[in-house]
């Protein structure tokens, strides 16, 4: 067993893996090599470097015993969701409970339903693609409406050093409605590598939302591609909130590809210990008559960092189009860090584009204001901190789920910060 | 419509003012670079051997670098081999002050509105000129030298002021800097070297003004301006080179060094020829500008409006060391035909109490490409560091770009910083009602230009405020889209 090196890794990452004929993905990774600090769009966040540092040799994860009971044990309370599980990465459709009016097909090694251009050849979604072993494929027929979410449980114990890959395709007919939530449940405190990848494809008039919730162990490594292709007048929700793990990296783009889109992303990041989470985004408006609308905020203590870089292209076609952005920061202690980029490029000129990011720390007069009124320091800090992350989960539509996330949110803020 | 096209049509043929070019005997550096040519400079300058060693150790350094590719700009690759790197107008002896500058030279300025004579008299700025490499003449020296400030070519500094310009050269933008700091530390010919005493107000604007006449030159200045404690000076540069087909280098480095209690205040119009409008020739304006506010209570303000250049690649910055200190940065970027602009600041707070804004616009138009790229660094002890920035772009016709890229890092949680940017255009309703008092379209443009780079041209020095709005005015004049 070698250790993994810089000058290894890409070896020991395909050999450790079985290759699953996707000979265009590993070539993708031969070509650009995993990024360090020295590329521009991981200059801040070296997952590269910690896998590195964290694994001492990969292999790719094998699924475990799990029951009907640790499924139900798993699923977030009170939710009333369709479910499907992937065990340690691959696909179990054993234990799924999959409902009506959708389809849920198993996609072997090196097939692929559809393939979403992801803009700068990133090796870790090419990783992801030569690697995946039970994906799915969920396609929503014409016209349908699924009346409850769809909840894909991402069940993961691993030993040291293993590699998750779960892969997922959602294809959206015309008119339909769905809401997606993914979370993955860690089974233990040990170091694994979650690489994912989530790609979606409406056809027109679709509206589709997708949570992410990621409160897995604090020793969790994760790159997660979420990868998105809208048509005429659909809309597409995401809503990442990230709680806990080691180095988190989120991509999450979406492009919007005929008149009339929508696309909101919001995200959430409360961040203690040595939590780094990077969320990068990016917004293509290719055709006119789009709307983006982006909210990213997070609360950073001891030494966590946080990492925001928000993309927005506005193409010379896409006219008329209305593009926000917006990245709020609390840091709460001297040892925490932001790096924030929001970016704009525009080639239209009758659009209305605009960012907005600030940084800075709770507002003592405000705090002096609760506890003049008998509210401990504390009690008052938990209470401002969460009317300031309020604003990104408001924006939840489903009601369980979004009980579920303030939940979270109150009892990290209540003990953590 | 039709009357648009032909209003745009007016302006894209409009032709750079300062394009011609003056048949003056020059003192040229053999074509091509290396350790002999960097020699022959020093000697030609009568360069003490320290400041040689220091150019042949930048040299060394700059042959390991490699050209930086980052930036949001394309231009073909530049043979740095096929460039003269000295040019200096032929004079039989230096002159001593300028009635005995050959006057063919004097003429190029006053061409340029730049009468070196006539200002000497009438506006009270001290101008220092620099033609192609070297400086030809500095007005109002001796006004200066009685309150003890120092403002001469830099060449001149070396000799009378060796030990200013060992303590501060290179202070602030190391040789190793970046790949052109370093090249312009080997091959630099000239600039202007400004030395304000302790406690002293500078009475005048001081002002540098650049032209490159020669062809295949490149210009590689170097200015140093050091207030010391208390001191206060503004300081202004302006630059044009003539109309040529081939590409021009400028690479240009700035250092300004603010002790205790110190002010600069640095304004530039930048107007070099930006090429035809089908984008050929034009000067690649690759830069290095940056100040330190090395004392507490220290401030320096940036003030640029940049019109002119094919390829601008500046980033004029302020190291925040001294605590309260304060770093400003005000910008009018504008672009049209086939120009390209990369251009934006880095504001580094290490001091206590630091402040800094950043107000920038951009406007472009025709095929141009205009980028903001900034950093905002707020290091661990930096308590109490206080920002706003605000980037602005306006875009004019459907097939100009404009980009914002700020950096926002913050390691200290007692900062505040605040970032916005918008883009738009000139709104349809804003034109109308206009029109509808009465006002031309084209005046409308330029009433709604003005007005969106007020808070920018407000912080220029009054002469240079007049010729900035023309400026404005005519790169705009009816690029109504």
């Amino acid at each position: 067993m070698t250790t993994i090196t810089k000058d290894n890794i890409i070896d020991s990452l395909l050999s450790s893996v079985q290759p699953n004929g996707n000979s265009e993905a590993v070539q993708i990774i031969r070509d650009n090599g995993f990024p360090t600090n020295k590329h521009e769009e991981y200059k801040f966040t070296n997952i590269t470097k910690r896998i590195e540092n964290k694994i001492q040799a990969f292999q790719q994860a094998k699924p475990f015993y799990l029951t009907e009971e640790d499924v139900t044990n798993a699923i977030i309370k009170n939710l009333d969701a369709d479910v499907l599980v992937f065990n340690n990465g691959q696909f179990s459709s054993e234990l799924s409970r999959i409902g009506e009016g959708y389809s849920v097909s198993t996609i072997g090694s090196g097939e692929s339903p559809f393939t979403i251009k992801d803009l700068y050849g990133d090796s870790y979604l090419a990783l992801n693609n030569a690697s995946f072993e039970n994906g799915i494929y969920i396609q929503i027929p014409k016209n349908k409406v699924l009346d409850k979410p769809v909840l894909i449980l991402n069940l993961v114990k691993a030993n040291e050093g293993q590699l998750i890959t779960p892969k997922i395709w959602i294809d959206c007919a015309e008119n339909t409605e769905a809401v997606f939530i993914d979370q993955a449940v860690s089974q233990d405190e040990e170091t694994y590598f979650l690489n994912g990848s989530v790609e979606i494809r409406t056809a027109a008039n679709s509206h589709i939302h997708y949570y992410r919730v990621q409160i897995q162990n604090s020793e969790a490594l994760e790159v997660n591609n979420l990868l998105t292709d809208i048509h005429r007048d659909s809309t597409f929700t995401s809503f990442l909130l990230s709680l806990e793990g080691d180095m988190i990296r989120n991509n999450v783009t979406l492009n919007l590809l005929d008149t009339g889109c929508e696309g909101n992303m919001y995200g959430l990041y409360l961040l203690g210990g040595k939590t780094h989470v990077d969320n990068h985004t990016n917004v293509d408006h290719t055709k006119p008559h789009c709307e983006s609308n982006e909210l990213y905020k997070g609360v950073l203590t001891d030494k966590s960092r946080g990492v925001f870089n928000g993309k927005i292209f506005v193409r010379e076609d896409a006219q008329k189009t209305n593009a926000f952005q917006q990245n709020n920061n609390i840091l709460l202690s001297d040892e925490a860090t932001i790096n924030t980029k929001p970016q704009l490029e525009i080639w239209a000129d009758d659009v209305k584009c605009s960012h907005g990011c600030t940084t800075g720390q709770l507002d003592e007069e405000a705090l002096f204001y609760l506890q003049a009124r008998g509210i401990d320091k504390d009690q008052g800090k938990a209470l401002l901190l969460y009317a300031f992350a309020g604003d990104v989960i408001e924006h939840v539509k489903i009601e369980a789920f979004k009980e579920y996330c303030i939940d979270l949110v109150q009892k990290k803020l209540g003990t953590n910060f | 419509m039709s009357k648009d096209n032909q209003i745009l049509e007016e302006f894209t043929s409009k032709e750079y003012e300062h394009g011609w070019s003056v048949n003056y005997e020059a003192d040229e550096a053999p074509i091509g670079l290396n350790e002999d040519i960097i020699r022959w400079i020093s000697a030609k300058k009568d360069e003490p051997q320290w400041l040689l060693d220091w150019r042949l150790k930048a040299f060394r350094a700059w042959e390991k670098m490699t050209e930086p590719e980052w930036a949001n700009v394309h231009y073909p690759n530049i043979d740095l081999q096929k460039l003269r790197y000295y040019s200096a107008p032929k004079q039989s002896k230096k002159a001593k002050n300028l009635d005995e500058v050959d006057p063919e030279l004097l003429q190029i300025y006053e061409r340029l509105g730049i009468s070196l004579n006539e200002q000497k008299r009438l506006q009270g700025i001290a101008v220092d000129a620099v033609l192609d490499s070297v400086s030809v003449g500095t007005t109002f020296k001796e006004t200066l030298g009685k309150l003890g400030i120092v403002f001469c070519s830099f060449s001149e500094a070396v000799h009378s002021h060796p030990e200013l310009i060992k303590k501060y050269l290179g202070s602030v933008v190391p040789m190793t800097d970046n790949y052109y700091a370093a090249l312009n530390s080997a091959v630099f010919s000239d600039g202007s070297f400004c030395y304000i005493p302790k406690g002293v107000r500078c009475p005048m604007e001081l002002s540098t003004y650049f032209r490159i006449n020669a062809a295949n030159t490149g210009q590689f200045e170097r200015t140093l301006i050091v207030a010391d404690e208390g001191s206060y000076c503004s300081y202004l540069e302006g630059c044009t080179a003539p109309q040529r087909d081939e590409n021009q280098l400028h690479a240009a480095v700035v250092e300004i060094y603010a002790a205790k209690d110190a002010e600069v205040k640095y304004s530039t119009v930048q107007n070099w020829y930006p090429g035809d409008k089908n984008g050929k020739g034009g000067i690649y304006n690759f830069v290095t500008k940056r100040g330190i506010c090395a004392g507490d209570n220290s401030k320096i303000s940036w003030t640029q409006v940049e019109t002119g250049s094919a390829v601008t690649w500046k980033y004029p910055s302020c190291i925040l060391k001294g605590d309260n200190s304060i770093g400003e940065f005000y910008s009018v970027a504008v672009t049209n035909n086939y120009q390209q602009a990369d251009t934006g600041t880095k504001m580094i707070h290490i001091g206590k109490n630091t402040k800094s804004r950043i107000v920038s616009k951009g406007i472009s138009a025709g095929h141009s490409q205009n980028s903001y790229r900034g950093q905002v660094q707020v290091m661990k002890r930096a308590h109490n560091a206080r920002n706003f920035s605000q980037c602005d772009s306006l875009l004019m016709g459907s097939k100009c770009g404009a980009h914002t890229f700020p950096y926002i890092d913050i390691q200290n949680s007692t900062a505040k910083v605040e970032h916005e940017a918008t883009t738009s255009k000139i709104g349809e309703d804003q034109l109308f009602y206009c029109n509808q008092r009465g006002i031309a379209t084209e005046d409308a443009v330029a009433l709604i230009v003005n007005g969106y780079a007020k808070e920018v041209l407000n912080q220029l020095p009054m002469e240079f405020a007049v010729e900035a709005q023309k400026l404005l005015a005519l790169t705009l004049e009816g690029s109504v889209g």
